[in-house]
């Protein structure tokens, strides 16, 4: 199949790619959830919606998208599923009865997300099962957004669906007393989107915008389970990163670091809204690792300028989410924020009782480069950039870390 | 959906268990014991292993000699120790059996092929 050619006009590219993106994933995991529920079986169903988006990504930037995406979606998952069903009589009689527009359940989604987020599934089958199901991604793009073959990410969901069918992983939302620590699953997975979305490992603008999937799947949660504080909080911090993610590159794309970001780039209007959205999830009185970050980074968001920024707020946080969720990272941005507020010398000591577990991240080096270079040591200071330097395989990082080398 | 659960114990489970008081002991294994009564609509059948020590593994090796050793067939410091067969609707169900079971500290569950 040859593609017409089309002005290679780089920004309405980008935009109807995301338009696509973003029909695709509004329909599919609907079409995906309908059919699971009616076939009851996950895989075959999984299946016929990825056929679908396949046949969607290679029809619709020629033919244009349809006027009802989610009936051409589901005419062609349906006919692709009773030719492919032609020995298995019982799917084929429950398609074949199929009419639309299939009546959505309102737990249809989440019954989907809680399946792909099941905790018997490996973390990163979670992850892959997650974005191809309930958001509508190809095997060939959740392999491009992380860097991982295409052949890994096919077997990983191959694995996966495997098991849930064969362990008896249920299609089902989990009851109320099993909902918090299943929930906190969900969350971890879009907690790595975002991550993955924030500094993209894959060059930027070449892969689908995680951030973009990671707020849409947090807003569907949220519609759907709106008593639960840390989903709230979840998609304050998602909201707080877009609402400056313009000003973190420069014309380059180089990475600018916080303290030298043009902030009048910053989507003020963006900010006040997710900081409302935290308040009203805050109101619960369940405070939540997410809750606490999303506070921290909205510290930031509210300061005009570097200078303006609460420290002493900042490390209160810091201190009540390590209450909460301690871990050898969090003391490591506690540490930072402790540099504003007790000075670089207690930042130092803080960070050398983390040695034996942050010796191989590479921002344990860079922060301690920086502080080292406060402290009138630039010898020292060069060296740890270079270990940070060895230590990561982010381009934007790397960019970041050189120049310092290179200039200071 | 039929699944086996076996029970696996540690040297440290066994340890804490040694160490126990004899009344402490039989309290730990009434538990156990009120857990199975507890989910008797559920359990299809099931035992206790003898301790590890009385277990003899044979390795056959296709055409040659079969070979057997003393021991477990994983030489390590976790045992399986026990299973037992229970009935339930999918994996969740068993999860949820399973996450109330008050004895050694780790629990494999395995559906069964029919």
């Amino acid at each position: 199949m040859s593609l017409p050619s089309r002005p290679s006009d780089e920004p309405d590219t980008a935009s109807s790619h995301a338009e696509l993106a973003r029909v695709v994933r509004d329909h599919a995991s609907r079409l995906a959830a309908a059919l699971v529920r009616v076939t009851g079986d996950f895989d075959t169903a999984e299946d016929l919606v990825q056929d679908a988006v396949l046949a969607a990504l290679q029809r619709w930037p020629i033919d244009g998208i349809p006027t009802r995406p989610d009936s051409w979606l589901f005419t062609v998952a349906r006919n692709r599923g009773l030719d492919v069903l032609r020995r298995q009589d019982n799917y084929r009689a429950k398609l074949a009865q199929l009419q639309w527009p299939v009546q959505p359940e309102p737990d249809d989604r989440l019954r989907l997300i809680f399946t792909c987020c099941h905790p018997a599934l490996p973390r990163p089958a979670q992850i892959a099962l997650t974005l191809r199901v309930v958001c509508g991604f190809t095997t060939a793009q959740i392999a491009r957004a992380f860097l991982v073959p295409e052949t890994t990410v096919a077997q990983r969901i191959t694995r996966a669906k495997r098991k849930i069918t064969d362990a008896g992983i249920p299609y089902r939302v989990p009851d109320p007393d099993e909902l918090c620590a299943r929930l906190t699953q969900v969350l971890a997975v879009i907690y790595l989107l975002l991550n993955e979305g924030y500094l993209p490992t894959g060059r930027r603008g070449e892969s689908r915008d995680l951030l973009d999937d990671a707020e849409w799947l947090t807003v569907q949660l949220n519609q759907l389970m709106p008593t639960e504080p840390e989903i709230g909080g979840l998609l304050a911090l998602i909201r707080l990163h877009r609402a400056r993610a313009d000003a973190r590159f420069d014309a380059d794309g180089a990475l600018v670091l916080l303290e030298h970001q043009d902030r009048s780039r910053w989507n003020r209007q963006l900010i006040d809204e997710a900081i409302r959205l935290l308040e009203r999830a805050a109101q619960l009185r369940q405070p939540g690792p997410y809750q606490l970050q999303a506070a921290i980074v909205a510290c930031h968001a509210q300061a005009q300028h570097w200078a303006e920024t609460d420290w002493e707020q900042i490390l209160l946080l810091y201190d009540m989410l390590l209450h909460l969720a301690p871990s050898p990272i969090t003391r490591l941005h506690r540490a930072i924020a402790l540099r504003y507020v007790g000075g670089a010398q207690a930042a130092l000591a803080e960070l050398d009782a983390l040695t034996c577990e942050l010796d191989l991240y590479y921002l344990y080096h860079a922060t301690r480069a920086e502080l080292l270079r406060a402290l009138g040591q630039p010898v020292q200071a060069r060296a740890a950039d270079q270990r940070a330097l060895e230590l990561t395989s982010n381009p934007a990082e790397q960019g970041v870390l050189q120049q310092r080398i290179n200039w200071t | 959906m039929k699944f086996v659960l076996l029970f696996v114990e540690t040297e440290q489970f066994e340890r804490d268990l040694e160490a126990m008081s004899q009344s402490d002991r039989d309290r730990a294994y009434e538990l156990a014991a009120k857990w199975m009564v507890d989910h008797a609509d559920k359990i299809r059948g099931g035992n206790k292993l003898k301790p590890a020590y009385t277990a003899t593994t044979v390795r056959l090796n296709g055409g040659s000699e079969p070979v057997v050793t003393d021991g477990p067939f994983v030489e390590g410091k976790e045992v399986v120790s026990g299973y037992t067969e229970i009935e339930v609707a999918n994996l969740d169900e068993a999860l949820n059996m399973v996450k109330t079971w008050p004895g050694c500290p780790l629990v494999e569950i395995r559906p069964l092929e029919a």
